[in-house]
Parts: structure tokens; C-alpha cells; sequence
């Protein structure tokens, strides 16, 4: 664990800043996160947790998804949660389109502090845990400049260092690896040796997939505010209306919370310990064959 | 190897996420802490000075066209302000009502609603985005607040124009606290006032502004969202400041912890 014992004396700043610009040095591992990219890494996971917390609330203020330039109770829904009243008593509804789901307990009608209520989402996945729109927002929106500028950092210094373009932008070879790489997945089979240097192609587009949600989690948001809606006007026309917008927004955090989940299996079926270290300090060991797998 | 330089390192790392994993536990106790509640003043100024940035003060609202007017326009809010005297002016179909224009104007004003309709109108179709999430779309014929403002003549230092409502609202609490009743009223800086969208409505849909609604008069200030859009206005006060009216923070939802530019 002690790899980074051949590194410069400098001071850590100085490091941080060489680790990011220089070029590599190979230690016993392999180098594989910029300092960069691990920093906007971690800012970004917490932006993430606060949006999708805070959104949640936000989201129970009104708890009704539509399509299209408008939509109110009286107009129709596509997704909704709810609470009615039954002869046994209030239940909470999660609608589908067409379809009901009985989903007391947990959406529509959950305990808040021991007391039921009708809620959209439980208080267990909201930021702040009580109802509160005008906080809820406030967290929102602090998070999403940080998002902002934390991506902006990300995006400028990946183009510029080329890390788009040659780790995770996929190559002509990669797109005809697909079928290999999905079968790969499937046998939990992970790459070792050389291959480990490289992101594999799924991977590299998970990723892609991930910068592109954020990027219209920021532009769907944007066209739901009436100011922003008069300086880019044709955004609304982009994603089909406000309504639309805002639905947009909740299927794309949807996406991402998938994407969060099955980042989270991979790092642990690739070896946890291996790939949190190199996403803390940059080192990262290549797995050799299974034979001489190492374990960390 | 210096190992006080590695320990930097680490404890940098292990701080980072201290004081991460310290936010999200304590998420609840900040969001109800009132010096913790500067931090987002200072957001909500940042997000004012960036679409204010963006914002040249011309730039209008989208108007939609007639078939996109929503079959049901949600009223929110105070449906019927209900007074004795709201209702016998209802009964005569606000024939008395007056507005008052007044505070740091030259010629203070008090005008009917017969006077305003001889006054040039502004009719738009635009959507109405509440703060809650939903939206409707609707048309609204008024009189442009700027014209008001301009016959009434500001007084140097004159900042914000207060809309002060007929309706006493009971709203949903913020910050976890008791729900407050108070008297509606809303506030906007003159860039908004004398943008060329902003009116006081009294004809809604083709037809006169309905009580549900806000009649006789109601504020659209088409770049911010649906709290700002004050019903049954009888009173414009020119300021300098809010700080001194009602919880001053400059309008009802504002008091009770919204925020104050209402754009996002």
C-alpha cells in the first residue's frame, strides 16, 4: 500500500499538481487516475448524493410526471405517487401509466418519525429528511454550481490532457469488441495484464453514458427556469416543453442512480480494495493472470 | 521518505470525507440552522447575479400560441380571499375597487379598474411555472406596471415595487416550523417592473380575470416563477427597501424561506 513512497519530496500541492501534469512514472503499479480526475471524481459523487436527495424532496412537492408544454393535476400523468383512502384505511399508490402498484410504506403514504404520511418519496431517501421545498431547493441548487464548476474542471482538463479522447472516447477495434467484452461480463471475467491499462468498451461507454446524463441533467434543469427559458428559449422546443423537461430530469437521475449501481457492483467484483485506491491515490495494480492474482 | 508530507496527503483524503460523510448526516440540522441559511442567501445571490448576467432586461418570456392554453390552469394558493369587504366588491364586480400607488412616487395614484382598462393593454400568452413543479399555460390582458410606475413618476432612490394583496394565506411551513397566516404580497426590483411583460392582469383567457384566479388585478411577471405572481393586488408601495414590511424578506413565500428572485 505504500506506493507512493518513490514520489517526489516536494510539498503535497506541488505533487498533486506535477501528479496531474507530469507524465507518468511507473511505480511497482500503474498510475491510472489523475489527481484531477480523482478530486472532481469524489466532489462530483457528493453533488450527486445532495441532487438526487434534495431532488427527491423537491420532487414530493408535486409528485406528478407529465409530458409535453404543460401539466397540472387535472391533466394526465404518466408516473405519479400518491395516497388514497381505502375501507382499510390510507394507501399509498406508485402509477405507472395505466398500472397501479399498492406501495405503502414506502411511496405515497410512508412514516415519517413513527406517523404516516402522504408522501411521495419516503423521508429516508429525501435531503432534507423533513418536507421542506424551500430548502430542499436551496440544497439543490448550492449542489448544482458545485456540480457545475467541479464538471466544467473535469471536462476542460480531460479534453485538454486528451483523457476523453484516448481512455474512454471508444476505438473502432473497441465497437467490435462489444459482443466479447458484454460476454466477458457476463463470466465476471475481468482483464489482466495489459488489457487492465485499458478501459474495456462497456465501460468506456458507461462512462460516456454518465458525462453525457450529467450534461442533460444541467440543460433539463436550466429549461426549467422561467428566467433561463427567455435567454435560450429554444431548449423548451429541444426537449419537447417544460413538462417534458422536467420529466426528462427525473428519468435521467433515474439512469444515473442505475449507473451509481452497477459502478458500485463492478468496483467490488474488480477487487474494492484496488480500485478505491487507485481513484484516492492514483495507483493502481495490475491484476496478472489468475494465477497470480493479486488480491491486494 | 517524508512521511509528515504523506500524512499530509491522507489526512486531506481522510478530512475530505470526514467532512463529506459530516455534511450528509447532518444535512437536516444545517438546513435548519440560521447561520447555515447564509450560505444559500449567498447561492440565491450567485444565481440571481448569473441569469441577471444572462438576462439582457429586454428579453421576453416566450408567448405561446392560443391552442397551447392549458384546458385547466391550476389556481394555487388563496382561491377566494373571502373578506366581507372582498366580497362586496366582488358582488359589484369590483366597480370600487381601487389601486393605490403610492410610497416614493412624485404624484401618488388611486385608479379604477374602469381607468386602467382605458389605459394601453398588453395581452400575452404565456406559461406559468410554480414552484412546486407543474405548469399551465394561460392568457393574460393587463396593464403594463412600467406605464403605472411612469404616470406615477419614482422618487429618486425608489428600488423595488411591493404588491400588496387582498388575501391572508395560511401556508405550508417552512423549515420544519408552525404554518404562519399573513397577508399575501409579493416584490420585484424595477428591471422586472418595467420589463415590457410585466402587467397587472384583470382579463384572463379572453375573459375577466375570475376570483380564483386573483380579480380584479394580478401581477405576471413572466421570467420568475408562479409565488411571485401576487392576486387580487390592490396597493403598489414604491421602496427602498422591504426590510421594514411584514418579515422582510420582500414578499409572503420569501418570509417563509423561499427565495426572493424567483427565476429558477
Amino acid at each position: 500500500m505504500a506506493a507512493v513512497s518513490d514520489k517526489s519530496s516536494k510539498n503535497w500541492l506541488a505533487r498533486a499538481w506535477a501528479a496531474a501534469f507530469a507524465p507518468i512514472k511507473e511505480p511497482k503499479g500503474f498510475y491510472r487516475h489523475r489527481a484531477l480526475v480523482r478530486l472532481t471524481h469524489w466532489v462530483n459523487a457528493l453533488c450527486i448524493l445532495f441532487l438526487l436527495g434534495s431532488g427527491l424532496n423537491i420532487f414530493n412537492a408535486h409528485p406528478r410526471l407529465y409530458w409535453g408544454l404543460y401539466g397540472t393535476d387535472a391533466d394526465p400523468s404518466f408516473f405519479s405517487l400518491s395516497a388514497i383512502d381505502t375501507p382499510n384505511g390510507p394507501q399509498g399508490i406508485t402509477q405507472i401509466g395505466p398500472w397501479n402498484f399498492n406501495t405503502t410504506g414506502v411511496l405515497g403514504w410512508s412514516q415519517v418519525d413513527g406517523e404516516f404520511q402522504a408522501r411521495g418519496w419516503p423521508s429516508w431517501l429525501t435531503i432534507p429528511s423533513f418536507q421542506d421545498l424551500a430548502d430542499a431547493r436551496h440544497w439543490h441548487f448550492m449542489f448544482a454550481w458545485i456540480l457545475v464548476f467541479n464538471g466544467l474542471a473535469y471536462l476542460i482538463y480531460s479534453l485538454w490532457a486528451r483523457h476523453l479522447q484516448r481512455d474512454i472516447w471508444p476505438t473502432r477495434t473497441d465497437i467490435r469488441a462489444i459482443p466479447r467484452s458484454i460476454l466477458d461480463h457476463i463470466k465476471l471475467k475481468h482483464p489482466t495484464g495489459d488489457a487492465a491499462r485499458r478501459y474495456n468498451v462497456l465501460q468506456k461507454l458507461a462512462y460516456l453514458g454518465v458525462i453525457t446524463l450529467i450534461v442533460l441533467m444541467v440543460l433539463t434543469g436550466l429549461t426549467m427556469s422561467p428566467a433561463f427559458n427567455a435567454v435560450v428559449p429554444w431548449l423548451l422546443d429541444v426537449f419537447g416543453g417544460r413538462q417534458s423537461a422536467r420529466s426528462i430530469h427525473f428519468i435521467s437521475a433515474c439512469l444515473i442512480v442505475l449507473f451509481v449501481i452497477v459502478h458500485l457492483v463492478e468496483v467490488v467484483l474488480a477487487g474494492p480494495i484496488n480500485e478505491i485506491r487507485s481513484m484516492l491515490t492514483g495507483d493502481y495494480r495490475i491484476p496478472q493472470d489468475s494465477s497470480s492474482k493479486d488480491h491486494s | 521518505m517524508a512521511s509528515g508530507k504523506i500524512i499530509t496527503r491522507r489526512v486531506a483524503i481522510l478530512g475530505g470525507f470526514a467532512g463529506a460523510g459530516w455534511l450528509v448526516v447532518n444535512a437536516d440540522k444545517l438546513t435548519l440552522d440560521s447561520d447555515f441559511a447564509r450560505v444559500f442567501r449567498a447561492v440565491e445571490d450567485w444565481t440571481k447575479t448569473a441569469q441577471r448576467g444572462l438576462l439582457y432586461p429586454e428579453r421576453l418570456a416566450r408567448e405561446y400560441s392560443p391552442s397551447d392554453i392549458s384546458p385547466f390552469f391550476k389556481p394555487n394558493g388563496t382561491y377566494n380571499p373571502g373578506t366581507p369587504e372582498y366580497n362586496s366588491h366582488a358582488m359589484r364586480n369590483f366597480a370600487n375597487w381601487r389601486l393605490k400607488i403610492d410610497g416614493a412616487v412624485e404624484k401618488p395614484l388611486s385608479l379604477s379598474l374602469a381607468e386602467l382598462r382605458r389605459l394601453p393593454r398588453r395581452t400575452q400568452i404565456t406559461k406559468h411555472d410554480c414552484v412546486e413543479g407543474w405548469t399551465a399555460i394561460g392568457m393574460w390582458t393587463g396593464v403594463p406596471v412600467g406605464l403605472l410606475l411612469k404616470a406615477a413618476g419614482l422618487k429618486p432612490g425608489a428600488r423595488y415595487a411591493v404588491f400588496h394583496c387582498a388575501d391572508n394565506l395560511t401556508g405550508e411551513p417552512a423549515k420544519g416550523g408552525e404554518q404562519s397566516p399573513g397577508q399575501y404580497y409579493e416584490s420585484i426590483d424595477l428591471t422586472d417592473a418595467f420589463h415590457p411583460q410585466t402587467i397587472l392582469a384583470y382579463g384572463f383567457n379572453g375573459k375577466n380575470l375570475d376570483v380564483p384566479h386573483g380579480a380584479p388585478l394580478r401581477l405576471r411577471v413572466e421570467r420568475q416563477l408562479g409565488y411571485k405572481q401576487a392576486k387580487y393586488v390592490e396597493r403598489i408601495q414604491i421602496v427602498d427597501s422591504f426590510a421594514s414590511i411584514a418579515g422582510g424578506q420582500g414578499g409572503y413565500w420569501e418570509d417563509r424561506g423561499y427565495e426572493w428572485y424567483a427565476g429558477i
